[in-house]
C-alpha cells in the first residue's frame, strides 16, 4: 500500500504534463498554478521514507511473533503493570489539566491583570522546554531535600518524587498548555449575547456560568483533555527521573519499551508499542464521539 | 443597517442589566486569578528557575567548568548538526506539501493531511525505536547495513531521522491552513503576466508566507535540539560521539553530578525562552500573518 502511495504522485503528474487529461482531473481539479506533480511526489515519498515505511516496521516486526506470541507478551504481568500505571496517572493528570488548565485560560480571556501577556506567554513554556530538563528539574523540587520535596514531606508525611504522585506532577506539567489553548479560543469567541439573556432573564452568575457558558466549551475542554491524555501516555523524558522506575509501581510504558530494547528484546518492545500505539487509538475514538455527541446535543 | 439604528435608539429605555451581571463579584475574580496565578508559578515558573539556580549552585566558576568540558562541547557540536540537517530537511518537505495541499484540490487530500500529522501522535521512544527495528542489529536491515559497512543506529544518521520523524509535522502544519486561507489567486495573477513558476513562488508566495514560515521553522528547531526520547532510543550514550545536549543532561545527572547537568540543562532552557520570546513577539507583531495566533 505504501509503494503503491509512493509511485502514484509523481506519476499523477507526469500523465497530466504529457497526454493523458481525463484520469486526471478524475484524481484533482484543474488548476493554471504549476508544480503539483514535484510537491506532490516529495511530500509522498519523504512522507513514506520517514513516517509510514518505519511505522509499518513495527506492525511487521510485531506481528513476526504471531497472535498467540504477541497476546502473550503484552499481558506479561510487568507490561500489564506498565498500562495500569501508564494510562491511570496520565488520566489523572489530564483531568487535573481540565480543571486547572480551563482556570487558567478563563482567567485569561475574563480578567485583565498586570503581567497578563507574560503569563500567557508562560503557558507555552512546557511545548518549548526540552523534556529532560523539565524531568531534572521536578525531580530536584520533589526529591526528599528538594524545595518542595522537603516541605511536603516533613508537614504532610507525603513523598513524591520516586512515587505515583511524581509521575502524575510530571505529567501535568506537560500537558498544561494543550487544555488552555484548547478551551482559550472558544471561550474568546463566545458570543457575550447569550450570557447576557441569561441574565436578562434572571440566571444568577453561577447559573449563567453552569448552563450556558460550560456546554459551550465543554466539547473544547474534552479535546484539551483528551490531547494532554495522549501526551500523557507517550511521555517520556520528564517522567522517568522523578518516577524512580520500579517495575510494577512506577514504570511507564515508553520506559518498558526502552527497557526491552536494552535487553535485544526487539520483538517484544515492537509488541508493547504496537500495543500501546492500539489503545491510545481506540480511546482517542472513543473520545472524538463522546464529543461529537457532545456538539450534536449543544447544537439542538 | 436600518434595524440597527432603531435598536440603538431604543436601548437606553430599558436599562441594560448591570455590568455586574456578565462578571463575577470582586472576590471571586481576585480568587480565580490568584488561584491561577499561583497553579502556574507553583507548576511551570518554579522548575523554571530551579534550572538556572541549581545550575549557578557553585558559582560561576565552576557553572563555566561544566560547560567548556570537551564533552559537553561536544554534545553541543552534536546538537547542531544534528538541528542543522533536519531542520532545513523539515522546512522543503513543509513548503512542498503545503504548497500541494493548500493550492491544488485532489482525492485523499484528507487522508494526507492526517498522515502529515501522525507523527505527533506517536509516543517519541516509539519514534525512536521504528529505526532501531530498521536498521539496528537484529532489524529488518540490520544484516544488509553491516556486510554495507553503514552504520545508521548508535551513530549520527539515526540521531538524525529520529529527529525529523518527531518535527515532522510543524513547518506543514503551520504553512497548511496559512497558504490554504491566502488562496492562490496572487499566484494565478503573477503566472497570467507571464511569471514562471518559480518566479510566483519566489515573488509571491514566499514574501506573503514568510513569518509563518519562520514560526514553524522556530518550533521545529526548539523540539529538535531538546528532543530526548526518540534520541535517546537510537544514540546508544557514547560520550562525546553520539550524545545531544538533552542525553548528557541525562547522563550527567545519573552520575549525580547536579551542577553540570543543570549547566547544560540552562542552556536548553534558555534556548526555550528565546524560542518563547520570539514565538510571542511574532504574534503579537505579525498575528495576521500567522495561522496559529488567528485561531
Amino acid at each position: 500500500m505504501v509503494a503503491a502511495a509512493d509511485s502514484d504522485g509523481p506519476l499523477a503528474g507526469k500523465g497530466r504534463a504529457v497526454t493523458v487529461r481525463a484520469p486526471v482531473a478524475f484524481f484533482r481539479k484543474p488548476s493554471v498554478l504549476p508544480g503539483f506533480g514535484l510537491t506532490l511526489g516529495f511530500t509522498l515519498s519523504y512522507l513514506s521514507l520517514i513516517v509510514l515505511v518505519p511505522l509499518a516496521a513495527l506492525i511487521v516486526k510485531s506481528s513476526g511473533l504471531g497472535w498467540n506470541g504477541f497476546w502473550a507478551a503484552v499481558t506479561t504481568p510487568r507490561v500489564l503493570a506498565a498500562f495500569e500505571v501508564s494510562f491511570g496517572l496520565s488520566f489523572a493528570a489530564a483531568l487535573t489539566n481540565a480543571v486547572f488548565g480551563f482556570l487558567v485560560a478563563w482567567v485569561l480571556v475574563r480578567y485583565d491583570f498586570p503581567g497578563k501577556r507574560l503569563v500567557d506567554a508562560l503557558v507555552d513554556l512546557p511545548f518549548a522546554l526540552p523534556t529532560a530538563v523539565a524531568g531534572i528539574a521536578l525531580s530536584a523540587l520533589y526529591a526528599p531535600n528538594g524545595w518542595l520535596g522537603k516541605p511536603l514531606n516533613e508537614l504532610f508525611g507525603l513523598k513524591v518524587a520516586f512515587t505515583p504522585l511524581g509521575i502524575a506532577i510530571a505529567l501535568t506539567f506537560i500537558g498544561l498548555p494543550f487544555v488552555v489553548r484548547t478551551v482559550q479560543p472558544i471561550l474568546q469567541d463566545l458570543p457575550a449575547e447569550e450570557e447576557e439573556a441569561a441574565a436578562s432573564l434572571g440566571a444568577s452568575r453561577f447559573q449563567t456560568f453552569s448552563s450556558v457558558i460550560l456546554p459551550a466549551i465543554l466539547p473544547a475542554l474534552v479535546t484539551g483533555f483528551a490531547l494532554s491524555f495522549a501526551r500523557g501516555i507517550g511521555e517520556y523524558g520528564s517522567v522517568i527521573f522523578i518516577a524512580g522506575n520500579m517495575p510494577g509501581l512506577t514504570e511507564i510504558l515508553p520506559l518498558l519499551i526502552v527497557i526491552k530494547l536494552e535487553q535485544y528484546d526487539y520483538a517484544g518492545a515492537a509488541a508493547v508499542g504496537t500495543a500501546m500505539l492500539g489503545v491510545s487509538f481506540i480511546m482517542l475514538l472513543i473520545l472524538n464521539l463522546l464529543q461529537q455527541w457532545m456538539r450534536s446535543r449543544h447544537a439542538r | 443597517m436600518p434595524a440597527d439604528v432603531s435598536l440603538t435608539a431604543s436601548a437606553p429605555v430599558p436599562v441594560p442589566p448591570a455590568q455586574s451581571a456578565l462578571t463575577e463579584p470582586v472576590w471571586v475574580r481576585i480568587a480565580l486569578i490568584t488561584g491561577a496565578l499561583l497553579f502556574l508559578a507553583l507548576f511551570l515558573l518554579l522548575p523554571l528557575v530551579a534550572v538556572f539556580v541549581e545550575a549557578l549552585r557553585r558559582g560561576f566558576d565552576a557553572y563555566w567548568v561544566a560547560l567548556i568540558e570537551p564533552d559537553a562541547v561536544a554534545a553541543i557540536e552534536l546538537t547542531l548538526i544534528v538541528a542543522a540537517i533536519s531542520v532545513p530537511a523539515n522546512l522543503l518537505f513543509g513548503v512542498a506539501a503545503s504548497w500541494c495541499v493548500a493550492k491544488f484540490d485532489f482525492r485523499g487530500k484528507n487522508l494526507l493531511i492526517t498522515l502529515i500529522d501522525l507523527p505527533f501522535s506517536v509516543s517519541p521512544v516509539i519514534s525512536g525505536l521504528i529505526y532501531v527495528l530498521l536498521f539496528g542489529m537484529n532489524g529488518l536491515f540490520g544484516t544488509y547495513l553491516r556486510d554495507m559497512g553503514v552504520q545508521i543506529i548508535f551513530a549520527v544518521p539515526g540521531l538524525v531521522l529520529a529527529t525529523i520523524f518527531v518535527t515532522f509535522p510543524f513547518v506543514a502544519r503551520e504553512l497548511i491552513p496559512l497558504m490554504q486561507e491566502q488562496g492562490s489567486d496572487e499566484e494565478e495573477a503573477a503566472l497570467v503576466l507571464g511569471a514562471s513558476g518559480w518566479q510566483t513562488f519566489w515573488r509571491v508566495t514566499i514574501p506573503n508566507i514568510k513569518w509563518g514560515l519562520l514560526y514553524g521553522v522556530l518550533l521545529c528547531n526548539a523540539r529538535a535540539m531538546g528532543e530526548f526520547g526518540a534520541v535517546s532510543v537510537v544514540s546508544g550514550h557514547i560520550r562525546g560521539e553520539t550524545n545531544t545536549m538533552p542525553l548528557h543532561v541525562e547522563i550527567l545527572y545519573n552520575e549525580y553530578n547536579f551542577v553540570a547537568a543543570f549547566a547544560v540543562a540552562s542552556l536548553l532552557a534558555m534556548l526555550a525562552l528565546v524560542t518563547l520570546v520570539v514565538k510571542t513577539a511574532l504574534e503579537w507583531r505579525f498575528g495576521d500573518e500567522l495561522a496559529a495566533a488567528r485561531h
